[in-house]
């Protein structure tokens, strides 16, 4: 079945991430967790995301496009980044969530519609 | 029970874990059973019984199955409905050989992580038992409506995020065994025992989740803590006849009439925590189990003194930080070293989570009173009178409440 994984940070990482000292622990465990899940096959497709605060959110009211800047819901953990993987079951699916660095944070599985 | 019944019992759980292990489709699987149920109840009377009933219907379960599967094809899961179809079509040996007992896989499903907490123990009677869905509301105390609605959404999950059929690996397995555990215990309806009261309605599903209790130390006979909270459940259900008094009212563990207590049962339960004991794994619903077991036999020999059963629920507090689990301890603190060292407990509790739990306030009502603060007992009377559900408890509550004025 496949899977998307979706990660999510909260502002403390994706702030992080620009931090030079502990910028670099913090990309070296999602390298780490990048090329481990990429080397096993499964992975079949993904990104990491820039942070909320580059989002834009746009929204059709009668006929009339509102557009937004920010993420689509305000909540302290924003998407960071999401993986499709491929695997036998949600055992398999939620195991390589829990891996990810911002296991922490929390990681969503979420089974992807098949057919489309 | 009735023997027809437990037939019943007995093949519903087998044949469903057969017929979904297959396409994970649990829904599906109980329907096609029940038609093919419905099937032999039309042809066997004429046909006669064939030779072996389980394959039949597994058989004729499976081509209904089949048939869904096909019609479900050109909708947008081609691949998927393609793949189940190649596994349901995959031949089970039919030469004479038994059908595997896939129950403890189906166990697993029902008590999975991804599966929210609790409707398990719901599930487990459904998938497994073949309880109805009304019964099962009844017992949870929930509208029937409800509980088919909770069921079905909990089958499409199990169903559209791929929860395996298997048993968990060895390293994840004592974590698993512990959420079916937890799931069969909350369908015997834990926690209204004796420290008390609670509600005795949730009691009515006992005889199912100790039946439950048996498959689980069958299929796994190598465990201990199944054999635990079987022990525990006997020795709770032993019990039942003297939680009543003739008239109906509530009647606290000190109180009950031993002779009323089943002993071929109180038997059955120390012999089945020998064998836990016997493995020398250790766990909390053994703990839970030896303490029914030493209340037990303090009343019945006066031994164990009450300084042991303090004890034995200071081992399960380290095991089980839980409410429950804290008040029992201050219960049986109190009973050993006096009401004085048990209100110290309590007083510990945080104030939130135990505002609106019953078994706190009635436990620190009868404290207080034993202590002659009867202003503050009769308060803590009132609050656990008006968290109580079940009315005897509540009579016998408003009972102890009215002697602190006399």
């Amino acid at each position: 079945m496949q899977y998307a994984i979706l990660f999510y940070e909260t502002d403390k990482e994706f702030a992080t991430r620009d931090h030079d000292a502990e910028g670099a622990a913090y990309w070296g465990a999602w390298r780490s967790y990048v090329d481990e899940i990429t080397a096993s096959g499964v992975v079949r497709g993904g990104a990491g995301l820039l942070g909320p605060e580059t989002a834009t959110t746009i929204r059709l009211a009668d006929g009339r496009k509102h557009v937004q800047d920010g993420p689509f819901a305000a909540a302290k953990e924003q998407l960071a980044g999401f993986f499709l993987i491929e695997v036998p079951d949600i055992d398999a699916a939620l195991a390589w969530a829990a891996k990810a660095p911002c296991a922490p944070i929390g990681v969503e599985v979420r089974p992807t519609l098949s057919g489309m | 029970m009735r023997p027809v019944e437990q037939a019943v019992r007995e093949s519903f759980g087998r044949l469903v874990a057969i017929l979904a292990s297959r396409g994970r489709d649990l829904a599906a699987a109980e329907d096609a059973l029940a038609d093919a149920v419905l099937a032999a109840l039309e042809r066997w009377p004429a046909d006669g019984v064939p030779e072996r009933p389980e394959a039949w219907l597994v058989a004729v379960a499976r081509r209904r199955l089949v048939d869904r599967v096909r019609r479900s094809k050109a909708d947008a899961t081609l691949e998927r409905s393609l793949s189940i179809l190649a596994e349901l079509l995959i031949d089970e040996p039919t030469d004479g050989a038994a059908f595997p007992d896939e129950r403890l896989r189906l166990l697993f499903v029902c008590a999975h992580p991804a599966i929210e907490e609790t409707i398990r123990a719901p599930l487990m009677l459904q998938a497994v038992l073949g309880l109805d869905a009304a019964r099962i509301a009844a017992a949870f105390l929930v509208p029937a409506a409800t509980m088919g609605q909770r069921l079905v959404r909990a089958k499409a999950k199990i169903r559209d995020a791929g929860i395996p059929f298997a048993i968990p690996e060895a390293r994840e397995l004592p974590e698993r065994v512990e959420s079916v555990l937890e799931a069969i215990y909350a369908a015997f309806g834990s926690g209204w025992d004796d420290v008390s009261g609670g509600s005795e309605t949730s009691g009515s599903l006992a005889e199912e989740a100790i039946w439950l209790g048996r498959v689980l130390t069958r299929l796994m006979p190598g465990e201990a803590e199944p054999l635990g909270l079987l022990a525990l459940m006997l020795h709770s259900e032993a019990r039942r006849p003297a939680r009543r008094d003739s008239a109906g009212r509530y009647v606290p563990f000190s109180e009950q009439e031993t002779g009323l207590w089943q002993r071929a049962m109180i038997a059955e339960a120390e012999a089945t925590l020998a064998r836990a004991a016997a493995l020398q794994r250790p766990g909390r619903f053994q703990i839970e189990a030896a303490i029914q077991s030493a209340q037990a036999g303090a009343r019945l020999t006066g031994e164990p003194g009450p300084e042991v059963i303090a004890l034995l629920h200071e081992a399960l507090w380290i095991r089980a930080p839980r409410i429950g689990v804290a008040v029992a301890r201050a219960v049986a603190v109190a009973d050993a070293r006096g009401a004085e060292a048990g209100l110290a407990l309590l007083d510990e509790l945080p104030g939130g989570p135990v505002a609106a739990y019953q078994p706190y306030h009635a436990a620190r009502a009868e404290m207080l009173a034993r202590i002659g603060r009867a202003e503050e007992a009769f308060a803590a009377y009132a609050a656990a009178i008006a968290l109580t559900g079940d009315s005897a408890v509540r009579d016998h509550l408003a009972d102890r409440q009215r002697r602190l004025l006399s």
